[in-house]
């Protein structure tokens, strides 16, 4: 055992060597081990099926047929011919801009205030705010809701007022689809993120806060900025991951209240165009042309966030 | 031998050291915890420069707000307990007259009249349900812990790897998914419901977030006492944790309740609740009343999974020094 230690002092193992590599990896054997039933099924069900369908996005494949190679005609045929793939875009980039910081700056505002609740009350508005993910049918509620004729409860409720005189057709109408499917997305989206956050705020050590009391903290939104925040950034960088993909791929929403396709593509998203050219169309390569470009936008937009909050993570 | 009987001696000895270092200190914090504590109350109780009409600003927000969030929950839950007099009313009323529990008994009279026992499709939602959760638990917290807190070399790669794989859309790779799943021969069996689900990405990114707020000297404390990693991620992080995890169960046991299967498992005894339930409710208007019904059914347990973790987080205060 002695002999061991001295014959590694005689020799320091300088960092950036594959020896150095080598050793840390011996010496943290232990921590491949826990990984490993991770990152095995994470290979086979999630990294192997991504890599394959990357290539896909350079055939035309039919699900039928064996994918024949066309290079990046799809790429090509997608920016310069498919008119619609441009609406998706817009629209996407329309939704992701009112939907991923609102329902982000709105998680973390209620995850704050539910904080200061007391416990009873903490559980009962967690869940009412977690209720939308929990909600069975809500899609067919929200179409009662906005539904067309007089009898959909926001034209009777507007009507009633006097505020409108006709009936508004909400899902169908391309003026009011856009604000129609913004407010549903916004709804559904206090999720995972909302959940995490709250997590987040309960993790936090409050002796925290009383050195911040002693140190001379004026209000609320001072602990806020100089405690809380700093103390939150994990969690943050969490949500905000969740945000951008879901702001990112929405799609459902729309899908399910106007229909697929919507009425003049007014809700039409790069998700509707891939779920239209994968699941009904089936032409897979383009639809794998097309989620490539959403993940590439994603990518980007990830770094982007990353950096502005990275100064309150560790990495 | 003589080694270890030093060593223990040496270990008494310490530890009959730090015992008595220990509660003088506890002593010493709790002395200084009540003048501080004082100070604290003498600003202002709680919470620093709350008024009472922002906080009923802010309730009356919070309750118009929650109103909105929680209509369809409880639009879904009045529908299903109407008559059938009732359910037709048209425009549809916000509240029931004469609640009945008629949709319910006939979600069960239709369920029982399967050529597959129903009992059978609970049995797979559960059984899928809970070793879903407890792996997903177990693999996720020993692989977050060695992704937030270990310096290995590959840790940079393969925390990207996390992030980066939870920005892509499964549109397009469900049928590779497939692929791989029928060369290992998994199709038709209970794995292709639980495997692909075990390893998710979110649930990893989440504790591994939430693991990298642990104060790093307490690790090596522990390591100093001994303590593999393996050990240190499950007597000290973990328990520590508690939120995180509670929430982590939130989310993997509402995922893998609502397990649907689709191509991946096509032998009816192997099918799960929801999509048996989306069968039954599938068949036309006259079993509207019964959509509601099973929609709340299937909601229930995640619902009390919910419940209960949510409430256990409470109980847990954070840990003084545990954080950075």
């Amino acid at each position: 055992m002695a002999k061991e230690i001295t014959e590694e002092r005689k020799k320091p193992i300088e960092p950036g060597t594959w020896r150095h590599t080598l050793h840390e990896m011996k010496m943290n054997q232990a921590c491949y081990w826990m990984m490993l039933p991770f990152f095995a099924l994470f290979t086979f069900f999630t990294v192997i099926p991504v890599v394959m369908s990357l290539p896909l996005g350079l055939t035309s494949f039919n699900l039928v047929q064996f994918p024949r190679y066309i290079g990046l005609q799809n790429f090509y045929s997608l920016f310069v011919n498919d008119d619609i793939f441009l609406i998706a875009v817009k629209n996407t980039l329309i939704f992701a801009v009112f939907t991923g910081p609102f329902s982000y700056v709105l998680s973390f505002i209620l995850a704050w205030l539910i904080n200061e609740m007391n416990p009873v009350l903490k559980v009962v508005f967690t869940f009412i705010f977690y209720a939308p993910s929990m909600t069975p049918s809500a899609y067919v509620i929200w179409q009662l809701v906005f539904s067309g004729d007089s009898y959909g409860y926001l034209n009777s409720v507007l009507m009633d007022f006097g505020i409108i005189n006709s009936a508004k057709q909400w899902l169908t109408d391309t003026r009011y689809m856009m604000t129609v499917v913004i407010i549903v997305q916004l709804w559904m989206s206090m999720g995972a993120g909302f959940l995490a956050l709250r997590a987040g705020f309960q993790g936090i050590d409050t002796s925290l806060y009383e050195a911040g009391a002693i140190e001379g903290i004026q209000n609320r939104f001072q602990e806020l900025f100089s405690i809380t925040i700093p103390a939150m950034g994990p969690s943050l960088l969490f949500a905000a991951v969740l945000a951008i993909s879901g702001a990112f791929t929405v799609g459902t929403v729309g899908q399910q209240l106007c229909g697929l396709p919507s009425t003049g593509y007014a809700v039409h998203t790069i998700m509707n165009h891939a779920n239209d050219y994968g699941s009904i169309r089936y032409e897979m390569g383009y639809a794998s042309a097309i989620c490539f470009v959403l993940f590439a936008v994603m990518l980007i937009c990830n770094h982007v966030i990353r950096s502005v909050l990275s100064k309150y993570t560790d990495n | 031998m003589a080694e270890t009987a030093l060593n223990n001696q040496i270990t008494d000895s310490l530890e009959a050291q730090n015992a008595k270092a220990l509660k003088k200190l506890k002593k010493r914090q709790k002395k200084r915890g009540d003048i501080e504590k004082a100070h604290v109350k003498k600003s202002k109780g709680k919470h620093i420069n709350s008024s009472l009409g922002g906080d009923i600003a802010i309730g009356i927000l919070l309750i118009l707000l929650g109103l909105f969030m929680i209509f369809p929950l409880y639009y879904s839950i009045i529908q299903s307990l109407k008559p059938i007099s009732e359910l037709f009313v048209f425009p549809p009323k916000l509240y029931v007259l004469q609640p009945t529990s008629e949709n319910y008994s006939n979600l069960f009279k239709v369920a029982g009249n399967l050529w597959v026992p129903f009992s059978r499709y609970v049995f797979n939602s559960v059984f899928v349900t809970i070793v879903i959760t407890i792996m997903h638990v177990f693999v996720v917290c020993c692989c977050a812990y060695c992704l937030s807190k270990c310096r290995f070399p590959g840790y940079y790669a393969l925390n990207q790897l996390i992030v980066v794989s939870m920005l892509f859309t499964s549109t397009a790779t469900w049928i590779m998914q497939f692929v791989v799943m029928a060369k290992l021969g998994m199709i038709n069996s209970y794995w292709a419901l639980i495997l692909p689900n075990v390893a998710t990405s979110m649930g990893l990114y989440l504790m591994r977030q939430n693991m990298s707020t642990i104060n790093d000297a307490v690790i090596d404390a522990a390591k100093v006492d001994g303590a593999g990693a393996f050990r240190t991620c499950w007597q000290v992080v973990i328990p520590n944790q508690k939120p995180a995890i509670a929430t982590l169960i939130i989310f993997v046991f509402q995922g893998a309740w609502n397990i649907q299967g689709g191509a991946l498992v096509y032998k009816e005894d192997l099918k799960t609740l929801p999509t048996i339930m989306t069968q039954l409710a599938a068949s036309g208007i006259a079993r509207q009343g019964i959509i509601y019904a099973s929609a709340v059914v299937l909601m229930i347990p995640p619902l009390v999974i919910f419940l209960i973790a949510q409430s256990n987080v409470m109980e847990t205060m954070a840990n003084s020094g545990m954080k950075d």
